[in-house]
């Protein structure tokens, strides 16, 4: 068997993280330990979107821009959430709560409108329960 | 055993978790332990049982009822009406329209028309037990396999089944096999490719989520006639329940002694490594997602060599997906001839489709190759929302193309689908009526290409990208004639000239929409008008004011 691969090491890195992101120094520590250079750790990292090299909140929501959920208006949950949150697509909140991102599909095209707050999907979304889904997110992650 | 009264089966696929089934059944559970009947009624987390968007779903059994759209309130009135005095909650049940409901399972036509080969277990067994996999007959292929046959036989099985790449190539499965096969390699990879990616497609995320040992044992067969002993599930990180289930049942499988060394007492060893994609649609182009294993950018490499000869660490490699694997056990099991009698003769079997859009029923379909998509449409799902018209199916996302009504009746399979230019992809079907613009569609799924595209070959990069400017363009009323020859000429370079199959096949949105909807460009280009309504020309009335402004200056 082979080391663990490289996208591994930055998924379990990125995690550990309390801001979600891989610092400058994390990079060059696994460049470090990996035996890959700087230039490629940093080039992976840049490539997949799930990576981010910039702090990012404690809870990412990730919004699904398909074509069904573009059918069924997904646009006004995406404008919901940024008037909400007062943020655009790849910002954080000022409280460091959240940060505001798109997904190509997250496969839930038969409850759409839909979007995944971290590992938590919420489907047949409508503009009304918006804030409601993220005060609550919020609260559970302070018990 | 423990023999229960009532069997609850809810569906905990990522659908209808989604849409609130968690709150249901917490709510049920707390009902049952009320009314002191918690050791009556099992209470069990399946799969995706397909419907998805009537979710949350509870199917009752014995009787095979199925509850749509519950509630946390619902719960009070199933346990009490139902559970305790036998009489099930009409209310609930599955109804068409104004008409009166269908009181099992086995009657309602959404199930009925269907064939599950490869969804056999999804919605009836919970994916969190390899007990109840064991008990429908699962592992027996494998054990049939490594006990019973050569490689060789393997291989043959396969190839006489006709079975066919399901991640959209259709390349046939048995012969690609048989290249890895026939490498002089110490070292040979399995990979199954679960990064599935089309927007619209949900199929394998339901595959591993209500049924993670049917691939289990489809690449332990696929190890043990190609003669490798380690296998790599790449899934995609946006699918953490599937990721979930996946650990879980391979540990599950490890601890039964039916994953590790000596599988039943042979020979045959096998290890499993459960990899994490990290958000790049390109990765499952099977090279892209190679060098993702690898730890490299996920940028796809040149053919030939191909992986089958040269792929994971430079080792000869067998990448299959999903909805490929899961059939495996089935035609190892029951054999060639089976499995042959559904579908077409040269693509034979079921396929899997992840129905979506503007459908009354959407939700997960497996069907005969070979189906027409107006069975698939109108009469498993349900047909158009009430007050509309059919306009248009997607086939193959963001690669495929847009079939019209006048090919309705076309026979979805390999072979008929490329005449019509679309693809058969792996499995999305959006379902689109006249509220539907045409243009838009395409200039949606090309934006998506532009994206995705990872950047290393120019016609891919550049090429979508100037595509996108002209499609934007139109779409804002200010296009001009000669943009459609410009579209057409482009597409076609685009898929000559790029590398993988992301770039080929992008531009085929574009060229169907224009093949089948071209007075729509033409509306938006020379009437300035969208007939759908979608196209938005107030930026281009602004614009205008802004010129007049200049002139009058």
């Amino acid at each position: 068997m082979k080391q663990k691969s490289l996208i591994d090491v930055l998924h379990d890195t990125q995690e550990e993280e309390e801001k979600n992101y891989l610092s400058r120094n994390k990079m060059i520590e696994i460049a470090k330990t990996t035996k890959i250079s700087e230039t490629k750790v940093y080039g992976v990292s840049t490539f997949y979107t799930m990576f981010s090299v910039y702090p990012r909140g404690k809870h990412i929501i990730r919004v699904c821009r398909n074509l069904s959920c573009h059918l069924s208006d997904a646009e006004k949950i995406a404008e919901k959430l940024k008037e909400i949150l007062n943020v655009d697509f790849g910002e954080t909140t000022e409280d460091g709560e959240f940060t505001l991102e798109e997904s190509s599909c997250l496969g839930m095209c038969s409850v759409s409108p839909a979007m995944t707050i971290d590992d938590e999907p919420f489907g047949n979304l409508v503009v009304e329960n918006i804030s409601e889904i993220l005060l609550k997110v919020k609260e559970g992650s302070k018990k | 055993m423990k023999i229960y009264r009532i069997h609850a089966l809810i569906c905990a696929g990522a659908q209808c978790i989604a849409a609130g089934g968690n709150g249901f059944e917490e709510a049920l559970k707390n009902e049952l332990k009320k009314h002191n009947i918690e050791e009556e009624v099992s209470v069990v987390e399946t799969g995706c049982m397909g419907a998805c968007q009537l979710g949350p779903l509870l199917v009752v059994y014995p009787e095979g009822i199925m509850y749509t759209n519950v509630e946390a309130k619902d719960a009070k009135e199933i346990v009490e009406e139902h559970f305790l005095k036998g009489r099930p909650v009409k209310r609930l049940m599955w109804k068409k329209e104004g008409e009166e409901e269908f009181p099992e399972l086995k009657d309602i036509p959404f199930f009925a028309k269907q064939t599950k080969i490869v969804l056999r277990n999804c919605g009836l067994i919970n994916p969190e037990d390899i007990n109840e996999y064991i008990a429908r007959d699962g592992y027996k292929a494998l054990a049939k396999a490594v006990a019973e046959m050569e490689p060789k036989d393997v291989i043959d099985v396969v190839k006489e089944s006709g079975l066919r790449g399901r991640g959209g190539a259709g390349f046939p499965t048995g012969l690609k096999w048989s290249f890895a096969a026939n490498q002089d390699s110490e070292e040979k990879y399995i990979i199954c490719n679960a990064d599935e990616g089309d927007p619209g497609a949900y199929m394998d995320r339901s595959i591993l989520e209500g049924d993670p040992h049917s691939v289990i044992e489809g690449m332990m067969i696929t190890g043990y006639a190609i003669g490798s002993s380690v296998g790599y599930i790449y899934v995609r990180a946006e699918y953490p329940l599937a990721v979930r289930r996946l650990k879980m049942a391979i540990k599950q499988a490890k601890q039964a002694g039916l994953l590790g060394k000596n599988i039943f007492g042979t020979n045959f060893s096998f290890d499993m490594v459960l990899m994490m994609g990290a958000g790049a649609f390109v990765c499952g182009e099977e090279t892209a997602l190679i060098n993702s294993i690898e730890g490299k950018r996920g940028e796809p490499r040149k053919k030939p060599p191909f992986p089958a000869i040269s792929g994971l660490f430079g080792k000869p490699t067998i990448i299959n997906n999903v909805e490929t694997l899961a059939n495996l056990p089935v035609i190892v099991d029951k054999g060639a001839k089976f499995f042959k009698q559904f579908g077409t003769e040269k693509s034979p079997g079921t396929k899997v489709f992840a129905l979506a859009g503007n459908v009354n029923i959407s939700g997960l379909v497996e069907v005969p190759m070979g189906t027409s998509l107006r069975k698939i449409v109108f009469d498993i799902g349900g047909g158009i929302p009430e007050g509309h018209t059919f306009k248009g199916a997607l086939t193959g996302g963001p690669s495929g193309g847009v079939i019209p009504m006048e090919f309705i009746d076309t026979p979805v399979d390999y072979e008929s689908l490329p005449d019509l230019g679309t693809i058969m992809g792996s499995g999305g079907l959006i379902i689109m009526d006249e509220r539907s613009c045409m243009v838009d569609v395409a200039k949606f799924f090309l934006k998506f290409t532009v994206d995705e595209s990872c950047g290393k070959c120019v016609p891919c990069r550049e090429g979508t990208r100037q595509m996108l400017k002209i499609l934007e363009r139109i779409t804002l009323g200010r296009g001009r004639e000669e943009d459609i020859d410009r579209l057409e000429k482009m597409g076609e370079l685009i898929k000559l000239t790029a590398l993988c199959g992301l770039g080929q096949t992008a531009p085929n949105p574009v060229l169907s929409t224009l093949k089948y909807f071209k007075e729509e460009y033409l509306a938006h280009i020379i009437d300035k008008k969208c007939p759908a309504g979608v196209c938005q020309f107030s930026a281009l009335k602004e614009g205008r004011k802004k010129h007049e402004a200049k002139i009058a200056h």
